[in-house]
């Protein structure tokens, strides 16, 4: 390890607990002072009370000093509602993350932008993903899932995050992009090194994680250079290449778009495939009724996306002074949307904070976002995810959670690094 | 859209359960109806602008107000909700 990464290290500890609300009481500090950017409490699972406690009492919260600087957050279902439909107020531009990038690190990508170049853009990316499309994808994603869970150990300890949920999602990501199979784990390495807090074990630095977008740039646009010339495929990278708005795209908005893409399709996949396993365990009684009755999967994997909430929040910028939920927004302020923190709004959700899996309106939950913006992998995700829980009822009986979980460094991601498990096949 | 959910029609999804910000309660007009269901807002202009399957007789269901000169409206469903 170099001189530079330790000193980084011990930087970031010291910046740790200055700006970490671990162990602080989420009812009884102050409430000026919650700063949800801070990864702390994400980390340490810790991070409910201090949503509900906004939702209640202030849902609308400026948080004045941070690590990120000022922003405001917003906790209800109804207000994420509004700022997320409201793209002329709110807009997705310079960047949907928490922390302002310098220039030379942000890339240009869709999910970041605002009509009209936005719309121009996601309608090309767009159909790799249509319902039509997945339903040629349906064969492939069963194959390799059936080979997954046929190839795991059982009755023996091992990680389910390593051998399951990122093993199936990078997978699935080569498929998307046609990228070579044997190579498919560069896919997952640049996704964390896009989204990672520098230290936190996947880059150490802007640095690195700069070097590793240029390797991930060159790779694809090898692949741009094999396929422009070729007949228009049906993967993301040809769509990309013939597309008319997407063509003559400069190297660093596909750079974004192909980032957009993985990120879009990795870790968040990945998690749901975590996290419904670990929401199954902590209540045996719906694992019971997804025993008693398969046909419950679709609406459960809902639930489960909702439970999960892969990425806790989408951030936008103010173009013009606004009011919401009777605070006065300025032009200019970040105001963050914590899905996390819809998700559980009894007010818009109800029993939001059961997990059920049989739940009526299953579907009506913010993880995916509303609006323009909607996730467009959301078929996908789900598609996987359903496939994932048939096969796993056609052989296991339980997969059991046998350790602590250990959660992801981010309040932006919010998931898992290890889940250790052990199967229990069917009699 | 409120009619086909509560009465158990499939093919209607209804995600943002009605706030015009989601495009997966896509719906076919049928032609003689088209001017009959009321106006697009922009609102859902950008969402039905998005969609793989729009077509001239698109409209998003949780728009269409129902009254009663409506009765005996026609309208299909795309094979997927996105």
């Amino acid at each position: 390890m170099s001189e530079n990464s330790t000193e980084m290290r011990a930087t970031e500890s010291a910046e740790q607990s200055r700006w970490s609300m671990v162990g602080k009481d989420p009812w009884t500090m102050p409430i000026e002072k919650i700063d949800l950017s801070h990864p702390g409490i994400w980390h340490t699972n810790e991070f409910l009370p201090f949503l509900e406690r906004l939702r209640k009492e202030d849902p609308v919260h400026f948080c004045a000093e941070s690590a990120v600087g000022p922003y405001w957050s917003v906790t209800k279902y109804s207000d994420i509602m509004e700022v997320d439909t409201s793209p002329h107020i709110y807009s997705s531009e310079p960047t949907v993350g928490i922390i302002d990038s310098y220039e030379e690190y942000t890339l240009p990508m869709f999910i970041a932008m605002d009509p009209p170049k936005h719309d121009d853009q996601r309608r090309i990316a767009q159909p790799v993903v249509a319902p039509a499309n997945l339903k040629r994808l349906e064969s492939i994603i069963r194959e390799r899932v059936c080979n997954i869970l046929d190839g795991l150990p059982v009755n023996e300890e091992f990680d389910w995050v390593k051998h399951v949920s990122i093993e199936l999602t990078t997978q699935m990501l080569a498929t998307l992009f046609d990228f070579p199979f044997e190579d498919r784990y560069k896919l997952t390495f640049w996704s964390d090194a896009a989204t990672a807090i520098p230290g936190a074990g996947v880059v150490n630095s802007n640095e690195e994680r700069w070097a590793a977008m240029e390797e991930c740039l060159q790779v694809f646009t090898g692949l741009w250079n094999e396929r422009v010339n070729a007949e228009p495929g049906s993967d993301l990278v040809s769509m990309l290449a013939h597309g008319e708005a997407t063509r003559n795209m400069p190297p660093m908005e596909y750079l974004g778009n192909i980032i957009l893409l993985i990120v879009g399709g990795n870790d968040t996949t990945r998690n749901s495939i975590s996290g419904g396993v670990l929401a199954l365990n902590e209540n045996p009684a719906e694992y019971d009724k997804l025993r008693a009755n398969h046909g419950i999967i679709p609406n459960m994997v809902s639930e489960i996306i909702r439970w999960q909430t892969p990425l806790a929040y989408m951030r936008r910028t103010a173009l013009v002074d606004a009011e919401l939920g009777g605070k006065q927004i300025k032009a200019g302020d970040k105001v963050v949307m914590w899905y996390a923190s819809g998700n559980r709004d009894e007010e818009a959700i109800d029993r939001a904070n059961e997990f059920l899996i049989d739940r009526e309106k299953a579907r009506q939950h913010l993880s995916f976002g509303f609006g323009l913006h909607r996730c467009m992998g959301n078929r996908l995700a789900e598609m996987q995810l359903r496939i994932l829980w048939e096969e796993i009822m056609q052989r296991f009986h339980k997969v059991e959670v046998v350790g602590e979980p250990e959660r992801v460094y981010s309040s932006f991601v919010k998931g898992y690094t290890h889940l250790p498990v052990r199967l229990h096949p069917l009699n | 859209m409120l009619a086909a959910l509560t009465n158990g029609v499939p093919g209607i999804d209804a995600d943002c359960g009605g706030a015009c910000s989601c495009a997966t309660c896509h719906v076919y007009v049928q032609e003689d109806w088209l001017d009959k269901v009321g106006d697009i807002s922009p609102t859902e202009e950008a969402m039905l602008s998005l969609s793989t399957d729009r077509q001239d007789n698109s409209r998003l269901s949780c728009q269409i107000e129902i009254t009663d000169e409506l009765d005996g409206l026609v309208v299909t469903t795309p094979e997927f909700q996105f």
